[in-house]
């Protein structure tokens, strides 16, 4: 009689690396609504983009490399990216950003260092982070709120428009659509204090609401993923916290040239960073004390790109940079394991 | 009672109420029992039965080697058939000697009794456990009397009988708990009257609640001082250093063992079979084993004898033909899937689950970890599995060492969350051996390093020691000489070998005194057994002489009243015999020294019968040269003629073989004839001294 002989354990929980993707992409569909709602159809346009051209690029590497098409395909996880970067890019940015920056992502992010799971900074960040150096005037041309761009009103933008801005580029329609962001507006004050911009700007009167409900968005898809255990609590807690205080301390020092913590959370992408970007598991910091202190460094940093730096969003950088320090991060933030007193810290773990 | 907590942990699906239906059934006398001589931790035990011996039920039919080691009985009367390798419940799938016992059916006892422990001392108690043949029947096999005999330096202040059974499937325990509640309480008291400890706690898991209404019944009309403490049910609970942590707050120092902060750990397996074994005089030679899965029709709970091969229990529970897939021994987190059924049940054997292949299917294909971190928060050790996995995959061995590998006790709470399907813990196995294969290594290096020095140190002296002998000797024989000539002028010969007896006597007296005491200082540990070492040594030696010059006096008289051809008068000791032995005790010493887990004192014992047998056999092959000698016969070099002689006897026959011509067969014949009468002469000459 012969059986088959296997190590132990004998079963195992039925859950899948695609099943964790498929859950991300899930939790990600009221951004994407919210998104669509205010900004157009562009989003939708940008996400079938960066869809088709990521799982080319992808399918395109897989072959390169010798590795079975379908079943990395089937892991989600170039899907996840492609979403991530398509919400990041502008709603009308024109096609060729959308390819460009999955190529980047695909290629030279993921696949050239292994593939999925060994991508030392999260692939769509790196694209988004050199779209954004290379090609600053289509990226930073975000679309206008439909409270604000609508000349007959509460409308969404035509799918029309939005087609002739991806594909044609054309600048006339471009300019009716498009406008500065609000963090934008809020750093770039021409000498007016914050106070005063609130009261006169149109787009931070009348769309600072949008940016809030996309922001809600996020974060409703980020506690559901929370409450499905794909990622602990740490690194979005932290993140929101650490930028929620600091930005509280300065405002709370000089109102006029702060801003307001609120806002700091939910004016940019920041609930789209602290669930969806920085919990990347795969270039973040591995221990759960790791992890806050990975969240820590993030919410400092985007406050101080955002305040003093000549961006105006940070998340980008602030995670790729976070990524870079991920490894050592990991070093010093071992856990304290069962039967010991200290956790082993450093690179020796001594 | 507070209930602690411990990191991580796992609720995989129970699958316990199928085989808790119906009571314990007993397993009947199967035909051929199979007893591996290793069922425990530390070394195997020693047969102590031959081939074709008779047993009773109850009989010791291997007695422990070394101090970590425990007995094993004859499960039921009947013969010794084999002695020999066969495949056994382990996870390498080998094979292992085993004693085979063919069943009488009468199922006769030894004449066996009750103590009444209470009246014996601590150390003659354990010493009757481990001739009980008690082990750890929770998962480890680790013998239990040396658990219980921790010495002075150990306090114990908790004394924790672990009932959680958290592994899905295993109700072994469930079922004991519910039908022999107050056995269990009664064999605790044993565990506490050898610990004395200043609590006892019981731990279970809430899952059991027929068990702890049992326990509870017991425990009103027993006079007995415990706290049964229900825990969540969480896996692994009933892991040691986590049922520790749950029932008492505290966490046991990396690398020392929980009678170090004072907590000793049974399991209520362990302690009925503590309480049949002193207050019935039963050896253990019986368990209840959980027959599960859903390749059997009736799944359940047997008692089972130790040894019966699984294909016994299998039938008894109705296998559902062609449905078994995969046969786990244990559960289905930390078991062993067993290659085939022929395999026996041992005393750690607490559930077999026959399962099919829905139930168990092959793992997925694994896919590359994502560091999704599922595996740390399961971790109850607190590792960080993922990183673990990466240093074990990319063989950075020194940098698993220090993200704490060896704290990991391969429950596979991480691998049976991980999404990506990869087997974790076989990874921590490879590394772990791969570490302790290094370590090992660089002991041995050590260890040859020492033998050589050793050596040389020996040679040394034997060179010394010969050439004084060389000299005594001469002396001797010129003493010979003269006493000869004594004789011829007819005085009597003045005999000494009445003093030297007693001499040699009461040396082996003080020997075996000093050997004694040294045993029993190296099993409790106590300090000097270095000077009790030395003082053997020394006694040895004495010994060694004083039986030696009784020797010498006893040759002398022989060889002078005895004339040269008188081979009938010596015993002939049975060279062929001793040499067999020799070379049985050096497998066995090379077997201990490649064990993973190096038993020193049990190494040194193995050196000492090696070294005392090989002495027998070149003293008996001494005897021979020296009463070859008096027949005016070089034994050395008669033996090489014998040899050589056999040599051409087998070169002329192949040469025939090969030879087509019939002349020179002819030759070849009478030269065959002729070196066959030689080989025939010498070996005739030989023949006394064989």
């Amino acid at each position: 009689m012969s059986l088959i002989r296997m190590s132990s354990p004998h079963v195992t929980r039925s859950n899948t690396s695609s099943g964790v993707m498929q859950l991300v992409l899930l939790a990600m569909i009221p951004g994407i609504l919210a998104l669509t709602l205010f900004f157009g159809w562009g989003t939708l346009l940008q996400i079938a983009i960066c869809l088709i051209s990521g799982l080319v690029f992808e399918a395109l590497a897989l072959r390169l490399r010798g590795l079975p098409i379908s079943r990395f395909l089937g892991d989600y996880s170039a899907t996840v990216t492609a979403l991530l970067l398509a919400v990041s890019i502008p709603p009308s940015a024109p096609v060729w950003i959308g390819i460009v920056g999955m190529f980047v992502a695909i290629l030279f992010a993921k696949q050239v260092y292994g593939g999925i799971g060994n991508n030392p900074f999260n692939p769509a960040m790196v694209a988004y982070a050199l779209l954004l150096v290379s090609f600053p005037v289509q990226m930073t041309s975000w679309n206008l709120p439909y409270v604000l761009s609508g000349s007959e009103g509460w409308s969404i933008p035509a799918l029309s428009d939005s087609l002739s801005l991806i594909f044609a580029g054309s600048s006339q329609v471009m300019d009716a659509y498009t406008g500065a962001t609000p963090l934008d507006i809020l750093r770039n004050r021409d000498g007016f204090t914050t106070e005063e911009m609130w009261r006169s700007d149109q787009t931070l009167i009348e769309g600072a609401a949008a940016y809030h409900a996309v922001s809600a968005a996020w974060f409703m898809g980020g506690i559901y993923l929370i409450y499905k255990k794909v990622f602990t609590w740490h690194t979005p807690v932290s993140i929101l916290v650490t930028l929620g205080l600091v930005s509280a301390i300065a405002y709370g020092v000089d109102p006029s040239n702060f801003v307001d913590p609120f806002n700091h959370l939910t004016l940019g992408a920041t609930m789209l960073a602290a669930f969806f970007i920085a919990t990347d598991p795969v270039s973040s910091a591995t221990s759960n004390r790791g992890r806050i202190v990975f969240g820590i460094g993030i919410g400092l940093l985007i406050f101080i790109i955002r305040t003093w730096g000549n961006y105006p969003d940070a998340v980008a950088f602030s995670v790729l940079l976070m990524n870079l320090a991920a490894p050592m991060i990991d070093h010093y933030t071992q856990p304290r394991s069962y039967g010991h007193k200290r956790p082993r810290l450093g690179p020796k773990g001594e | 009672m507070k209930v602690f907590s411990f990191h991580g942990g796992i609720h995989p699906p129970e699958n316990k109420k199928q085989s808790t239906r119906a009571s314990v059934r007993q397993l009947p006398i199967p035909k051929t029992l199979v007893i591996p001589t290793q069922q425990h931790l530390g070394l195997a035990a020693d047969p102590v039965v031959s081939v074709g011996d008779k047993v009773l039920k109850g009989q010791i039919i291997a007695e422990p080697v070394g101090r970590i080691s425990a007995s094993l009985h004859a499960p039921t009367s009947g013969t010794v058939t084999a002695i020999e390798e066969q495949p056994v419940p382990h996870a390498s799938g080998l094979t292992a000697e085993c004693i085979v016992i063919e069943s009488d059916g009468l199922d006769q006892w030894i004449e066996h009794q009750a103590i009444d422990y209470k009246a014996l001392e601590r150390t003659a108690l354990v010493n009757k456990i481990r001739q009980m043949g008690i082990a750890g029947m929770g998962g480890a096999g680790f013998p239990t009397d040396v658990k219980l005999n921790l010495g002075s330096d150990h306090i114990v202040t908790t004394l924790i009988i672990n009932a959680a059974e958290c592994e899905p499937y295993i109700t072994a325990d469930d079922m004991l708990m519910r039908e022999h509640a107050s056995e269990i309480l009664e064999g605790i008291k044993i565990i506490q009257y050898l610990l004395e400890p200043t609590h006892t706690l019981i731990g279970i898991e809430d899952n059991k609640p027929n068990a702890i209404r049992a326990l509870n019944e017991a425990l009103a009309d027993a006079d007995i001082d415990l706290d049964l403490v229900v825990v969540p049910t969480k896996y692994p609970s009933g892991g040691e250093r986590q049922l520790i942590q749950l029932l008492t707050g505290v966490e046991v120092p990396s690398g020392k063992i929980p009678a170090d902060i004072g907590i000793v750990v049974q399991n209520v397996g362990t302690a009925q079979a503590l309480h049949r074994a002193i207050n019935h005089g039963e050896p253990l030679i019986q368990r209840i084993v959980t027959l599960t899965g859903e390749a059997v029709e009736h799944p359940g709970n047997f008692w089972t004898l130790i040894g019966t091969p699984f294909s016994d229990l299998l039938s008894a529970a109705d296998l559902k033909p062609g449905a078994l897939y995969r046969l786990v021994m244990g559960g289905p987190m930390m078991g062993v899937a067993a290659e085939t059924d022929a395999v026996p049940v041992i005393k750690t054997t607490n559930c077999l689950i026959a399962a099919t292949e829905s139930e168990m299917p092959e793992a997925p294909a694994a896919q590359p970890c994502i560091r999704c971190g599922m595996c740390e928060q399961a971790c109850p050790a607190q590792l960080l599995p993922q990183q673990l996995y990466w240093f074990a995959k990319g063989k950075e061995f020194e940098k698993a060492k220090n993200h704490n590998l060896f704290d990991c006790i391969e429950c596979g709470a991480c691998a049976y969350v991980c999404p990506s399907s990869i087997p974790l813990v076989q990874f921590y196995r490879f590394a772990k051996s791969e570490i302790r294969a290094e370590e090992l290594e660089q002991r041995k290096a050590d260890h040859a390093r020492e033998r050589f020095e050793a050596r040389q140190a020996r040679l040394e002296r034997e060179a010394i020691e010969k050439a004084e002998r060389r000299k005594a000797r001469a002396a001797e024989a010129a003493k010979a000489q003269a006493e000869r000539k004594k004789q011829a002028a007819n005085e009597p010969i003045k005999d000494d070998s009445a003093a030297l007896k007693t001499a040699a006597a009461v040396a082996r007296t003080k020997l075996k005194k000093a050997e004694v005491a040294l045993k029993n200082a190296q099993d409790k540990g106590l300090d000097g057994v270095d000077t009790l070492q030395t003082t053997v040594d020394k006694l040895k030696l004495a010994a060694n002489e004083a039986e030696q010059a009784l020797q010498k006096s006893s040759t002398t008289a022989s060889s002078t009243s005895i004339t040269p051809k008188g081979e009938a008068t010596v015993a002939k000791p049975d060279l062929k015999a001793l040499k067999q032995q020799v070379s049985i005790i050096r497998t066995k010493l090379k077997k201990a020294e490649a064990a993973e887990e190096i038993d020193d004192s049990a190494i040194e014992a193995l050196k000492t019968r090696l070294e005392e047998a090989s002495k027998a056999h070149t003293d008996a092959d001494n005897a021979l040269i020296e009463k070859a000698q008096g027949a005016g016969i070089d034994l050395k070099q008669l033996r090489i003629d014998v040899a050589m002689a056999k040599v051409a006897v087998t070169k002329i026959e192949r040469a025939i073989s090969k030879s087509d011509d019939e002349t020179e067969q002819e030759t070849l014949k009478t030269d065959l004839e002729s070196a066959k009468s030689h080989y025939d002469q010498l070996e005739s000459q030989l023949k006394p001294y064989e």
